[in-house]
C-alpha cells in the first residue's frame, strides 16, 4: 500500500530550507553567542535526516552524491589541519587569529581562523549523525 | 612551548584520516601505518632525550597558560611509555601486514589502529584530567571497532560485555571528574596537585579519589578484570596483541599519575587499597592462568598477573619499587605483545587453541618454539631478560617497606606465570610430533620476523638496563616528587 505523503513532502521541502538556514545562522553566530560548529552541524544534520525520512534514500543519494563517511573524515581533517597550521608559524597548536576586513556587501567584517576549525567540526557532526541514522535504517 | 610533544598524537590521527580516503588500497594503508609508527617512535625518542637535557616539556594549546587552558606535559615517565607503545605498535603492524585478510583491511582496520595509538599516546601525554577522559574515549572507541571487526559470534558476544563495562566506567569517570571539579575547582593535574595539598585531602577528597581508583582499576584490570580474559582472547591476533600490550597499561599509567601526583596525601588509605587489590589480582590471575586449556585464555590471564605485579610497585611507593614498576611496565608492553603474537601464530599453524590438541611443534617450527621459550623465561623474570630488573627492584622495595605479604604474592605469581607457560611449552612444543615434516603448515618467515624483533627487544632491555636506567631514574624521581612536575607546568603562575 502506498501512503499518501503529499503533505509531508510539501512541508519538508519548505522545512528543509528553513532548517538549513537556521543551521547556518547558528553556525555563524557561534563566534560570540550560543551556537557554533557542533550545534550548527547537528541542526544541519537534522535537515538531511528529514530528507531521508520524507524521500527514499535513493532519491536523496542521487541529489546529494556524497559519501557521508568521507564527509566526517574530511571534517576531522579540516579541524586538525587548521589547528596544526599555526605550528608552522611558530605558534602553539590550536592558536587562533582574527582580523577585520572590508567586504563589498557586509562592510567591516571580522574574519577569524576559528571558523575553519568550526566548519571541520560541523562537517564531522553532519557526517556522523547522517551515517548513524542511515546505518540504523538499513537494517531489516 | 614545544609543539613537538603533540606529534605522537597528531601524526597518527592525520595519517589515520588520510587512510580513510585510501580505503580500497589495503597494502598501501599498511605501509603508511608502519612508517607512521616508525616516525612516531623516532620523535618520542628525540623528546625523551630533550627532557633529559632541558627538563619537562609542555605545550599549551592555543597559547592559553595553565591552569586555564589544556596542556600536554611530557616527562620521562610519559615519554618512556609513548616510545615503547610506538615501537610495539610498529612491530604489531609489521605482523598485520601479512596476516590480516583483505576484508579486514578495507574495513578501516589501519585507521582504527592509528586512532587507538593516538588515544593511547594522548593519555600518556596529557596534563589535564578531563583531556585524559577524552583520550581514553578516543582509545576506547577505536578498541570497540577493532574488537568487533571480523564479526565472529564469539567476538560480538565478548564485545557487548566490553562495551557495556567501558561505557559504565566512563560514566563513573565523568561523575568523578564532576565531583573533583566541584570540590577544588580545577582539572589541570598540576594545579590539582597544589589545590589538593592545600586542602589537605580530607575524607571527601579521599572518597573522590577512590571513585577514580575504581574507574582506572576497571580500565587497567586491577581486581576488576572479569571482562578482560574474554575480550582479549577473541579478536584477531594483532588486535589482541595490541590490546594486551597497550590498553591495560593506560589504566595503570593513570593510576600511577593520579595517585602519585594528585592524591598523595593519604597513602595509608589509598595506597593500602591499591595494595590489597593488587594482591587479590595476583591471586586471581594466577588461578586463572593455570585453570584453562585454551592458550589464548592463559595468555590473557598473564596480562592480569602483570597488572597486579606493577601495581604492587605503586602500593609500596618507595623509590626502588616505583623504578621497578616502570621497568616492568616497559618490559611487559614488549613481552605481552610478543606472547600474544606467538600464541596467535601457534593457533594459526595448528588450527586449534586447545592445549591437548597440539604436540611436538618444536620439531616442525624450532625457531618459534625457542622464541616462546625465551618469552616464558622473560615473563618469569629470569636474567638477563627484561623482566628480571623490574622484579628485583619491586621486591627490594617490598622488603624495605616490610610489605612481606605483597612480596610473597608477587614472587609466587612469577612461579604461576612460569608454570602456566611451561604447560603450553610442554604440551604443544615438546612431546610426540603429530604432523610430519611434509604435511606441516609452512610457517612464513614474515610472521616470525616481528616476533624475533620483539625477542631481540626483550634481550636488549635486559642487557641494556644500564642505558635505560638514566631515563627510568628520572621518571621515578618525577613521580615521587610531584613538585618537579608542578613547577614545570605552573612556572610563574604558582601562588
Amino acid at each position: 500500500m502506498k501512503i499518501n505523503d503529499v503533505i509531508l513532502k510539501t512541508v519538508s521541502q519548505a522545512g528543509v530550507l528553513i532548517i538549513l538556514t537556521f543551521g547556518v545562522y547558528l553556525f555563524l553566530s557561534g563566534h560570540n553567542q550560543p551556537g557554533g560548529g557542533f550545534i550548527g552541524g547537528l541542526v544541519l544534520a537534522t535537515a538531511f535526516v528529514l530528507m531521508f525520512l520524507t524521500f527514499d534514500s535513493e532519491t536523496v543519494n542521487k541529489a546529494i552524491p556524497f559519501d557521508f563517511k568521507k564527509i566526517s573524515a574530511l571534517g576531522v581533517l579540516l579541524a586538525f589541519s587548521s589547528s596544526a597550521l599555526p605550528m608552522f608559524f611558530g605558534q602553539p597548536f590550536m592558536s587562533q587569529t582574527f582580523g577585520y576586513f572590508d567586504l563589498p556587501i557586509f562592510g567591516k567584517t571580522e574574519l577569524a581562523t576559528v571558523t575553519l576549525f568550526e566548519s571541520g567540526v560541523a562537517l564531522t557532526v553532519i557526517g556522523v549523525v547522517v551515517n548513524i541514522i542511515t546505518s540504523i535504517s538499513e537494517d531489516e | 612551548m614545544n609543539n613537538i610533544i603533540l606529534l605522537p598524537v597528531l601524526i597518527p590521527v592525520m595519517v589515520g584520516i588520510l587512510l580513510i580516503f585510501l580505503r580500497s588500497y589495503g597494502r598501501t594503508q599498511a605501509w603508511f601505518s608502519i612508517f607512521t609508527m616508525a616516525a612516531t617512535a623516532g620523535i618520542s625518542y628525540y623528546l625523551l632525550e630533550k627532557v633529559q637535557s632541558d627538563g619537562i616539556q609542555r605545550l599549551d594549546f592555543g597559547g592559553w597558560a595553565p591552569p586555564f587552558g589544556i596542556s600536554f606535559v611530557a616527562d620521562s615517565f610519559s615519554l618512556l611509555l609513548v616510545l615503547t607503545a610506538s615501537i610495539v605498535t610498529f612491530v604489531c603492524l609489521m605482523y598485520a601486514l601479512f596476516s590480516t585478510n583483505k576484508l579486514l583491511q578495507t574495513m578501516y582496520y589501519y585507521p582504527s589502529v592509528l586512532f587507538l595509538i593516538a588515544g593511547v599516546n594522548g593519555s600518556f601525554l596529557t596534563g589535564d584530567l578531563f583531556n585524559l577522559f577524552v583520550c581514553f574515549e578516543v582509545m576506547l572507541l577505536s578498541s570497540y571497532v577493532l574488537l568487533t571487526l571480523g564479526g565472529a559470534k564469539r567476538q560480538l558476544r565478548e564485545a557487548i560485555k566490553y562495551v557495556v563495562i567501558n561505557i559504565v566506567s566512563s560514566w563513573f569517570f565523568l561523575v568523578a571528574l564532576a565531583y573533583l571539579y566541584g570540590a577544588v575547582g580545577t582539572l589541570n593535574m598540576a594545579h590539582l596537585s597544589v589545590r589538593v595539598a592545600e586542602a589537605g585531602q580530607g575524607p571527601l577528597l579521599t572518597t573522590i579519589s577512590i571513585v577514580f581508583m575504581i574507574v582506572f582499576s576497571l580500565k587497567a584490570g586491577l581486581l576488576l578484570y572479569f571482562w578482560l580474559p574474554g575480550s582479549y582472547s577473541t579478536p584477531p591476533v594483532v588486535t589482541s596483541a595490541l590490546f594486551g600490550a597497550l590498553l591495560t597499561k593506560v589504566g595503570i599509567y593513570a593510576l600511577f599519575r593520579v595517585f602519585s601526583l594528585i592524591f598523595n596525601q593519604q597513602p595509608e588509605i589509598t595506597h593500602a587499597i591499591i595494595g590489597v587489590m593488587a594482591g587479590l589480582t595476583l591471586i586471581g590471575g594466577s588461578i586463572g592462568a593455570i585453570a584453562y586449556n585454551d592458550i589464548r585464555k592463559i595468555a590473557a590471564y598473564n596480562v592480569v598477573i602483570a597488572v597486579g605485579f606493577i601495581l604492587v610497585g605503586l602500593a609500596i611507593s618507595t623509590p626502588n619499587a616505583i623504578e621497578g614498576a616502570i621497568y616492568y611496565l616497559i618490559h611487559d608492553m614488549v613481552v605481552k605483545a610478543l606472547l600474544f603474537l606467538l600464541v596467535g601464530t601457534v593457533i594459526a599453524l595448528t588450527g586449534t587453541a586447545q592445549l591437548h590438541q597440539m604436540s611436538g611443534l618444536m620439531k616442525n617450527y624450532p625457531l618459534l618454539g625457542w622464541s616462546f621459550f625465551i618469552t616464558m623465561l622473560s615473563l618469569a623474570g629470569v636474567p638477563p631478560l627484561s623482566g628480571f630488573i623490574g622484579k628485583v627492584l619491586v621486591s627490594e622495595g617490598a622488603i624495605e617497606s616490610g610489605a612481606y605479604i605483597l612480596l610473597a604474592l608477587s614472587l609466587l605469581s612469577s612461579l604461576f606465570v612460569l608454570y602456566s607457560l611451561l604447560r603450553i611449552f610442554k604440551n604443544s612444543f615438546w612431546g610426540e610430533t603429530i604432523v610430519g615434516k611434509e604435511d606441516q603448515v609452512p610457517l612464513n618467515s614474515r610472521f616470525l620476523v616481528p616476533c624475533l624483533v620483539l625477542v631481540l627487544l626483550t634481550f636488549g632491555i635486559g642487557l641494556g638496563t644500564e642505558g635505560l636506567s638514566a631515563y627510568v631514574t628520572d621518571a621515578a624521581e618525577t613521580l615521587l616528587n610531584p613538585d618537579i612536575y608542578v613547577d614545570a607546568v605552573l612556572e610563574g603562575a604558582r601562588p
